[in-house]
């Protein structure tokens, strides 16, 4: 190589073609920078989102649009820029709708693969519910606008065959969105519009009919083989003091799904009672609080004004508060209500709904019954949470897990068949 | 490649779109389609770029559109009482046009009138200093028939200094055209580049970007083609000074293209004016003219070999990120002004792919001043790294708001009492995009000297040791002065330029877009006194995520001034955040079933 250049990344030093792309050059020299919108030789690199932040010569800046020069200086790895970089993926969920278990890319998408990849549990940043239309106008397609990153990987790659645009993006700041033209996508021949979907980085273009065609197991992200659980020290270690550790659970606004999942663990469970009792539980039917718990398990988000009152009352009672399962951590399901005004979604279940008798016109209310809020909250915006463990329902095995290091302090891994969004 | 002869060319396109706002007020569906098949480009990609821009609509915005400023300054006059008093003369809410479709009345940012606010634009009239009987009595008179230009109020320059010795001045004086370009005859390009390397000057909106090595750049690649564009999309909020360059030195600015033009080498030269100061474009006009007449612009200016040079006007149309120079150029292209990732530099491939240099009008009006007066005269002005003079746009709490032209190396605390800030608590330096400055700050002089490195003064956490680091570290400003006293809220000023972000950003990467976006939530948070210590840590977690991944200098500046205002007015958050507690207080039962509660009561007094 004649023009080749002497770079260091994270400290060591590499060759690489002078004027490269560093994400390549790094890739090429087994190391990895995450990235989302960039893909194939995009030429220029479209450089929106910042994924692949890194630190070269001391500032940070994109790696895609970075080219390698002589001398230059690379670093991908610092505590600092993983924390960025995760809190980027973070702020893509917080910013869209990202129901893992109802989208139809689930195991086929690239940002929830780097969610798992970078170990997210929550976002720290509060969910917007973005109320962007839907649009299922087209023929063909549908634009879920609010699952959109605005990577411009269609905006720039779907043309048709006279050099027109079939997505642009339209207004600016917050409100910027990916539009579709109709006209135009159905000049597309059918393998076109596949592929647009299929470049989507999320569950943005979606091709009428052809969801959900891959079964669990086989899709894109699927195919990962299966992770090793390392094995570490499983005796448990007996308890230091005489009584068992106290923990009490309950669902919110859930579908008790989560619940079915704790006891998913089998015979497990009977060591688990070992060094545990249940407090107030739906497992042990116990209504009251009697004691102070170490742990509080809480499944389900804020709905109504009776799941306020047991959330705040979980945790002034409990030492410890870890919520579990997508609605306790971002709303999930019930919060699917948040795109709509409270009274639409009242008369469609109590008045309007086709299942509804004629001549219904009470919503039912009565002093003993809970007031529903005006959106569903996820747990952390009411109260301090101390730990969240994901998934649709979560793994038993992560519940416990989880459990079982808050108490005994035990050392644990989590393999990628126990981590999971949906 | 020759464009197709029927497809008109794409940099006309925002052109199409004024004529087309301008006569029929908003662009319809029908429009759309046609300029879409005109242009051949689809609607959507269309529709895209409409909607980008502010001053584009695609309702009605009424016979006479009105545009209240709604900026910081803007607030601390009357813009409430104003804006009411709009609201309720003409029955209609911001945001909305008459039924009768005569009048429409929108808020938009800083329009660069912060020295006479409050301000709005009518049809891009401008009025200054309104008042709420002022907004009574105008629409009443508009409504009587009287035309905008006898109504409007064209905006005094206020040059309130300049310095005692006019040999230290360099643009408040005299100027007879040709006093720069005459200099050429005995210049090459190459000597005019170095010249102005040498009289470092740099870039005068606020990025100070060495001038000469810009030019050198460009002049290095080698093209059939090459532009100067002139940056007057001064939109950085406070500041004003390019209005009064381009309102009374127009010459300054051409004269300084057209030598920009010969050192590069480049034939065209556009002035990007924004939308906001379309009331100049007249007089701009007037002065090319001039130059025209004068044989200063042309062919073979002042019988220079290969010196050829002309000037147009182009008119932006609202859009505060355009200032950012690639974005500038994608807006004259026809395209949605979204920066781009600087794969190449404007230098290398600039304007409709041709390398291009964009330079600040203050920048550009200084190079004639500088080859008059010669290079040793230029340097005996000013500091050792920063010669000359600057021009700062003063507005707020004091007594003589206006433009000022000042020796760069004053100290802060000086300036101060010129500008006659009696009470000063807290300076926006730089805009929005600059910092705060308070107290510590005064002692420090406003100048390029012993800078640190870049973004370094964000990253202190303690407000002893900045001071004490920053001590004799010179401040630099593209112009943007706003003084506040301790009357004024500092929160509501931070929210102010929070949501002047969210208004701006291009929206294409999640950082600026969204990032943005939770901390005017989280200032809500606090202003509401909901707010704890762990917000305050968050407020600042988030603000260096968004400076760190940003795509372009936008979203990497728009938190500076929240961070430096945490940083030296740590009491007046305190004041408003409480303890730690495990119970979110910004959560209120009694408001989240206030909705519930009547729907029933509304449901069942249907029913019953």
């Amino acid at each position: 190589m004649t023009n080749s250049v002497n770079i260091t990344i994270d400290g060591k030093r590499y060759k690489a073609q002078k004027g490269k792309n560093l994400v390549n050059v790094a890739k090429a020299n087994g190391l990895y920078i995450p990235t989302l919108c960039h893909f194939r030789e995009v030429d220029p690199p479209l450089g929106t989102c910042r994924i692949c932040t890194v630190e070269v010569d001391g500032k940070t800046t994109a790696g895609c649009t970075t080219k390698v020069y002589e001398g230059m200086n690379v670093q991908i790895n610092t505590p600092e820029l993983l924390n960025t970089r995760k809190a980027i993926i973070e702020m893509l969920y917080a910013e869209g709708n990202h129901f893992c278990p109802s989208c139809e890319k689930s195991g086929n998408c690239d940002m929830q693969n780097l969610g798992y990849d970078m170990g997210i549990t929550v976002s720290r940043f509060p969910h917007v519910y973005s109320k962007k239309a839907v649009d299922f106008t087209s023929d063909r397609m549908i634009m879920e606008s609010n699952r959109c990153i605005l990577c411009k990987r269609c905006v720039e790659e779907i043309k048709t065959k006279d050099g027109k645009d079939v997505f642009s993006f339209v207004k600016r700041g917050v409100g910027t969105r990916v539009q579709i033209d109709y006209e135009e996508e159905a000049k597309l021949s059918d393998e076109e519009a596949l592929y647009a979907m299929s470049i989507c980085p999320v569950g943005a273009i979606l091709v009428k009919g052809v969801a959900y065609e891959k079964p669990f197991g086989k899709r894109k992200y699927d195919k990962s083989g299966s992770s090793k659980q390392i094995q570490l020290n499983d005796k448990l270690k007996q308890k230091s003091k005489d009584q068992k550790f106290v923990v009490a659970t309950t669902s919110l606004a859930g579908c008790f799904g989560c619940h079915m999942s704790l006891l998913d663990i089998n015979t497990e469970l009977l060591d688990v009672l070992e060094i545990v009792e249940f407090n107030k539980s739906p497992l042990t039917d116990i209504k009251k609080f009697s004691k102070q718990c170490d742990i509080g398990l809480v499944e389900g988000g804020c709905a109504n004004s009776e799941n306020i009152e047991v959330l705040k009352e979980f945790r002034k009672k409990c030492d410890i508060l870890v919520v579990f399962g997508e609605c306790a951590i971002m709303g999930g399901i019930p919060a699917m209500r948040n795109f709509f005004s409270l009274k639409e979604c009242l008369e469609e279940a109590y008045i309007n709904g086709i299942t509804t008798e004629l001549g219904a016109n009470i919503i039912p209310n009565h002093e003993d019954i809970p007031k529903m809020l005006d959106q569903v909250y996820p747990c952390n915006e009411i109260v301090k949470v101390d730990y969240f463990i994901p998934g649709c329902p979560p793994n038993a095995n992560h519940i416990w897990k989880v459990v079982k290091n808050i108490l005994l302090g035990e050392e644990y891994s989590i393999t990628h068949e126990e981590f999971k969004y949906d | 490649m020759i464009p197709d002869k029927h497809i008109p060319q794409r940099f006309n396109l925002v052109n199409v779109l004024w004529d087309i706002q301008k006569k029929r007020r908003y662009i319809s569906k029908d429009d759309i389609a046609k300029i879409a098949n005109e242009f051949n480009i689809s609607k959507t990609e269309l529709e895209g770029i409409i909607s980008f821009y502010h001053f584009f609509h695609f309702k009605d915005a009424g016979k006479y559109t009105i545009y209240l400023n709604c900026s910081t300054i803007s607030k601390l006059y009357n813009y409430h009482e104003v804006k009411k008093a709009f609201e309720d003369e003409l029955g209609i809410k911001m945001g909305n046009t008459t039924k009768d479709k005569m009048f429409g009345l929108f808020q938009t940012s800083c329009i660069g009138l912060s020295d006479q606010e409050t301000s709005a634009l009518i049809n891009y009239y401008p009025f200054t200093n309104l008042t709420a009987e002022k907004a009574r009595t105008l629409i009443a008179k508009i409504r009587a028939g009287h035309s905008l230009q006898e109504l409007c109020n064209f905006p005094k320059d206020n040059i309130q200094y300049k310095p005692e010795d006019e040999n230290k001045t360099i643009f408040f004086k005299p100027f007879e055209i040709g006093d720069g370009l005459k200099k050429l005859k005995k210049l090459s390009p190459e000597d005019v580049i170095k010249m102005v390397e040498d009289s470092k000057l740099s870039g005068r909106g606020g990025a100070f970007f060495p001038t000469g090595t810009k030019w050198k750049y460009c002049r290095n690649n080698v093209s059939d083609q090459k532009y100067i564009i002139c940056n007057a999309d001064e939109g950085e909020p406070g500041t004003f000074k390019d209005r009064v360059l381009l309102n009374s030195y127009p010459e300054l600015l051409i004269e300084g293209m057209a030598i920009a033009g010969y050192a590069v080498g480049a034939t065209e030269g556009f002035i990007y004016l924004r939308a906001e100061y379309k009331y100049l474009k007249e007089g701009i006009e007037k002065a090319i003219e001039n130059f025209n007449q004068a044989k200063l612009l042309g062919k073979v200016i002042l019988g220079i070999e290969n010196f050829d040079f002309n000037v147009q006007i182009f008119i932006g149309a609202g859009a505060y990120v355009c200032g950012e120079e690639t974005a500038l150029i994608a807006s004259m292209e026809g395209k949605r002004g979204e920066p781009t990732t600087k794969e190449y530099f404007p230098v290398e491939k600039g304007y409709l792919g041709k390398p291009t240099v964009v330079n600040n009008v203050e920048t550009l009006c200084a190079v004639p001043r500088l080859l008059e007066m010669g290079l040793k005269n230029y340097l005996a002005i000013g500091t050792k790294s920063t010669p000359g003079t600057k021009l700062l746009s003063v507005s707020g709490d004091c007594t003589k708001p206006g433009v000022y032209e000042i020796e760069w190396g004053m100290k802060l605390k000086d300036f101060l009492v010129l500008i006659g800030a009696n009470d000063p608590y807290m300076i926006l330096f730089n805009g929005f995009a600059g910092e705060c400055l308070s107290s510590v700050d005064f002692e420090r002089e406003i100048s390029g000297e012993n800078l640190l490195a870049d973004q370094i003064q964000f990253t202190f956490k303690d407000p002893i040791e900045y001071a004490h680091k920053m001590s004799g570290v010179g401040l630099r400003s593209g112009g943007s002065f706003m003084v506040f006293n301790q009357s004024r809220s500092l929160i509501s000023v931070l929210k102010n330029i929070t949501d002047f972000f969210v208004a701006e950003s291009c929206g294409i990467c999640v950082p600026c877009r969204t990032g943005n976006f939770l901390l005017s939530r989280k200032i809500d948070k606090i202003k509401l006194g909901h707010g704890s210590k762990s917000d305050m840590e968050e407020i600042q977690e988030w603000s260096h995520i968004i400076k760190q991944s940003s795509r372009c200098g936008l979203g990497k500046t728009s938190t500076n001034c929240l961070l430096t205002a945490m940083l030296k007015f740590p009491e007046e958050f305190e004041k408003l955040t409480k303890d730690e507690s495990d119970f979110n207080d910004a959560f209120n039962i009694d408001r989240a079933t206030q909705n519930y509660d009547n729907i029933i009561q509304e449901i069942e007094s249907t029913y019953d």
